[in-house]
């Protein structure tokens, strides 16, 4: 066991990949000399060198466009966007061209690339530096969307990317990325498309993703001594595929659902969560499926403006507290 | 310094002068309230690069043109008038600052002032500027924008589709590139193709010229150029600012990617103010008294905006629920 922070297993994520493969390149902005802006890919260039860890110029277009062109080919190229707002500027290449080969090709072309990328706020960057958009992903066929929570996720996460023959959208979420956590020795890879339960409990269940993770679970504790209500915690960890079999046995148990979500309202990912377990689970349930989300505006940039708009420890306890009693 | 502005008054110069010495003072107070925390988020600072505004907004008629540009943009918003004490206070995310703390020191504006942002998506103000031109024209109001960007965004697809657009509606745009060597750590010569980048729209028709952003004079005199040459119904120009960013990318960054020579020698040899400081000197334009009350008077400038911003309440909790559109 060693303990690495979220940073770094990024890039000890990437190395395991390119040490067993050749085919594996990376590629994105600052990622190789500077070792990344959020420092998450230091010691690969000197690593693998400067054919397989590449600068590219601010291009987010070419980048994407060239891994594409790339994995058609069979390489199995790593982009990074530095922050997933930028997607926005390359959106096109993910959306008509790198999700859709598959399907309009007959199954000839698939992509088999990792789209990296820093998502979400709490730092301080604004409007344009602070989304999380892990949901745009999630609407598009042909994309398969994972946003880890911990190191190991980070880790064995992004491996089982880079070995999946199809485009997969992973988000790392930038306050996390100092918190460390426990990899195991030797060869680290998780499945895709899997949940986790990291907590067990009986009378609500939280289903969480990447940031929203470990507010859940310290909301949970603290459910538990001050509140004495039970709730269990999931890790959705991927979007696409969706662990629906998962959530439905905590549901099933719990009979209660909150989602926490860092997306905006409209549309986040919890819609999709809380409309599924409806049409599955309604009369199981024993009240109205709730949200937690940040509201349907862009983040600011003032400190107390962002923090009462993502939502907090404080807001996932309040808001299951009034809705279990 | 270029010869050929001889013309500039003692007056002009002193203006020139103290307008330099505000950006550089007001990035130097931005950098020390970062250092005690009360800034956050990002800050990049424009130290170093202070002539090429300066000058651009000399050249410019300040009733009519219009100016848009990146993240790094403190200097701009001074240069166009805007009120240093508001400025700072955006930056110290309170209610006082241009966007009340909602756009932090990447996102403000004044439309008064005709500074149309403070964007953070590298290249996204060229297509805007470009619109900007296209209103002017459009409205025949005789005005040009200014449109900034870095050596780092000169490679983003977008800037050519808007060259190809401006110089197809023959928009009167000034594009300004504000070659300061560096985007983020990558140096332009691992990020460019070719590296006179002002030449990049040669293709389109575009003329483009390269200036020395370091000397304020040299940047008034081809920004008059470019300005007429727009303003008189030609389409588009480039001018590529050769100039030099002092501090980090932004207020994170270590900037290991070049040699502390590097910049010492910039400092030493091409710093625009000490520039401009030497050139009144020689010439006696103003006397060493008045040069002493110009750095008393910016001091307390900048020491009354911190003041202000420090001073400023910090934003009402409902803040976050105006201008929302729902
Ligand atoms: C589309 C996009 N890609 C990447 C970034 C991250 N980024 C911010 S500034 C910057 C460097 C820009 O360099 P340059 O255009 O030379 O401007 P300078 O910072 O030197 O003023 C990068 C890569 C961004 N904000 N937007
Ligand atoms: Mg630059």
């Amino acid at each position: 066991m060693a303990e690495l922070t979220y940073r770094e297993a990024v890039a000890d994520g990437i190395a395991q990949e390119m040490e067993r493969d050749p085919n594996v390149v990376f590629l994105g902005e600052d990622i190789g000399k500077a070792g990344g802006v959020f420092k998450a890919t230091v010691g690969l260039y000197d690593q693998f060198g400067p054919d397989r860890v590449r600068d590219t110029p601010i291009s987010e277009q070419a980048i994407l466009g060239a891994a594409m062109g790339a994995a058609m080919t069979g390489l199995k190229p790593i982009a990074e966007i530095m922050f997933s707002d930028f997607l926005a500027v390359c959106w096109d290449i993910v959306a008509n061209q790198i999700a859709k080969s598959r399907y309009m090709t007959d199954g000839q072309v698939n992509v088999p690339l990792v789209i990296r990328t820093a998502n979400g706020g709490g730092a301080r960057f604004g409007a344009q530096h602070s989304q999380s958009v892990e949901n745009w992903s999630m609407m598009i066929p042909g994309l398969k969307v994972v946003a880890p929570s911990t190191p190991r996720d980070v880790k064995g996460l992004l491996a089982a990317a880079v070995r999946d023959p199809d485009p997969v959208m992973f988000f790392e979420q930038k306050s996390l990325y100092p918190v460390k956590g426990e990899i195991p020795d030797g060869e680290c890879i998780e499945e895709l498309g899997k949940a986790k339960v990291v907590r067990e409990g009986s009378d609500v269940t939280i289903v969480a993703l990447a940031a929203m993770v470990p507010r859940a679970v310290e909301a949970a504790e603290r459910l538990k001594t001050e509140a004495k209500i039970s709730a269990g915690v999931i890790d959705l960890r991927s979007l696409v595929p969706l662990d629906t079999q998962t959530i439905f046995k905590e549901v099933e148990k719990t009979s209660r659902l909150i989602t926490v979500e860092e997306n905006p309202r409209l549309c986040g990912w919890g819609a999709e969560v809380s409309s599924i377990v409806s049409e599955e689970l309604f009369w199981n349930l024993d009240m109205p499926i709730i949200r937690v989300t940040t509201p349907h505006i862009p983040l600011p940039s003032a400190d107390e403006l962002e923090d009462i708009a993502i939502p907090s420890v404080e807001k996932i306890f309040q808001t299951v507290l009034r809705s279990v009693d | 310094m270029s010869d050929s502005n001889s013309l500039v008054t003692k007056e002009v110069l002193g203006q020139l002068y103290k307008q330099m010495l505000l950006i550089r003072r007001f990035e130097e107070k931005a950098g020390q309230l970062y250092g005690m925390g009360l800034i956050q988020g990002f800050c990049h600072l424009y130290i170093g690069q202070e002539a090429v505004v300066t000058g651009m907004r000399n050249a410019s008629n300040k009733e009519k043109d219009s100016i848009i540009t990146s993240y790094r943009d403190h200097g701009h918003m001074i240069a166009a008038g805007m009120d240093p004490g508001g400025v700072m206070a955006e930056l110290l995310g309170r209610s006082d600052g241009y966007s009340k703390g909602k756009g932090g020191s990447m996102h403000m504006f004044s439309i008064k002032n005709k500074f149309y942002g403070g964007h953070g998506i590298v290249g996204a103000q060229v297509p805007i500027g470009t619109g900007l031109a296209f209103a002017h024209k459009y409205k025949s109001d005789g005005g040009v924008c200014i449109t900034y960007y870095g050596d780092g965004a000169a490679n983003q697809g977008q800037v050519y589709e808007s060259f190809n657009m401006a110089a197809l509606w023959k928009l009167p745009v000034v594009y300004v590139i504000e070659n300061n060597r560096y985007g983020m750590g990558t140096s332009v010569s691992r990020a460019s193709a070719t590296q006179e980048l002002f030449s990049r729209g040669s293709s389109f028709g575009i003329p483009g010229e390269k200036v020395d952003g370091m000397d304020v004079l040299a940047v008034i005199e081809a920004g008059e150029k470019a300005l007429n040459y727009a303003r008189e119904g030609n389409g588009p120009i480039i001018l590529g600012m050769q100039t030099y960013r002092y501090r980090g990318h932004s207020m994170s960054d270590p900037a290991q990617y070049r040699t502390r020579e590097e910049v010492s020698k910039v400092r030493a040899e091409r710093d625009p103010i000490d520039k401009l400081r030497d050139y009144i000197s020689e010439n006696n334009s103003l006397t060493s008294e008045e040069i002493k009350g110009i750095d008393t008077e910016v001091k307390e400038v900048i020491s009354a905006a911190a003041n202000f911003a420090q001073e400023s309440p910090r934003p009402s909790l409902n803040e976050l629920y105006t201008d929302v559109i729902i």
